[in-house]
């Protein structure tokens, strides 16, 4: 079982991650670089947070072309669980792997705070073992993290189950307080909060449990025990 | 062939909130004596410099090179394109 965290130039949540997945929850997980394809035998794909390419165009359009990619669309294709947290979600949007588009804050500011969420889907490969509006303490970290999506895609959304997560409170005027996603087969799968921040006891000072479910989850999914 | 220059004009598409267009409005230009003024909105402009035959051909080069690398996100953003001699 190894799961893919993929490092794009500019990423700077990749070590969080892979710190997460090995020590945390001691899983076999491996970075790759943005320019190389994936080998086959990836149980999951992993996109961090970050800023690839600086932002530049805007969050994720240019590391939506990066080669990697294309192998990361086969295996969306195939059904293997895929996350993207943060500029991972981004890049997952710009890649057209998840509808919508992640617009600057309201508020106009990077906004770094702790927040929670609702969870509104929980049968995802990362949410299985979360309860259906169980609330997560969890960190945002961004500047364009609203996510928007105009009414016949949100209606599109409801209706097939496509929202993973919302916000509990307004955050940052995201259409609906979205603040995760996934595609049609639920396989896919783009938040804008890190889990990766608020999985341990030690970093998150409310509740380290709900946040730690989204990688149980994962592990449940691809069959591994902790 | 000559060259051309394309100006790509990207831009939210109406009805999607622009905040700092908004605020340029409210806290810039309206604080001022400016109140003929009823709307701001920001956008991004790409400055292309391309080799075509003609005008119309330069502009649908480029129209193509934006949708097929997603310059801009349909979803949210509109593009209106300019195409000014060399």
């Amino acid at each position: 079982m190894k799961i893919g965290v993929i490092v794009f130039p500019g990423s700077n949540c990749d070590r969080d991650m892979y710190h997460v997945l090995t020590d945390v929850f001691k899983l076999d997980a491996e970075y790759f670089w943005h320019d190389k394809g994936l080998p086959k035998n990836i149980d999951a794909v992993i996109l961090p947070g970050g800023f690839s390419y600086g932002d530049r165009l805007r969050s994720g359009a240019i590391a939506a072309h990066s080669p990697i990619i294309k192998d990361v669309k086969k295996m969306a294709e195939k059904g293997i669980p895929i996350l993207g947290v943060c500029n991972g979600f981004q890049i997952l949007v710009e890649a057209g792997l998840l509808p919508g588009a992640l617009l600057k804050n309201t508020s106009l500011n990077f906004m770094c705070k702790w927040t929670s969420l609702i969870v509104e889907n929980n049968k995802t490969p990362f949410t299985n073992k979360l309860k259906l509006h169980q609330k997560i303490p969890i960190p945002i970290a961004n500047g364009e993290g609203r996510y928007y999506v105009d009414d016949e895609t949100l209606k599109k959304l409801k209706k097939n189950n496509q929202i993973v997560f919302r916000y509990s409170e307004v955050v940052n005027g995201s259409s609906d307080r979205i603040a995760g996603v996934c595609n049609e087969d639920g396989n896919v799968v783009g938040m804008m909060p890190h889990p990766e921040r608020a999985a341990e006891s030690e970093i998150n000072p409310i509740d380290n449990k709900p946040s730690s479910l989204i990688f149980e989850s994962l592990l449940n999914t691809i069959g591994v025990k902790n | 062939m000559a060259t051309f220059n394309v100006h790509v004009t990207i831009e939210n598409k109406p009805g999607i909130s622009d905040p700092e267009g908004e605020t340029i409005l409210n806290d810039l230009v309206l604080k001022g004596t400016h109140s003929a003024i009823s709307k701001i909105k920001t956008a991004k402009m790409l400055k292309f410099t391309i080799k075509e035959k003609d005008k119309k051909s330069a502009q649908t080069r480029v129209k193509e090179i934006c949708d097929e690398l997603r310059i801009y996100n349909p979803m949210v953003s509109k593009v209106t394109i300019d195409v000014f001699d060399s």
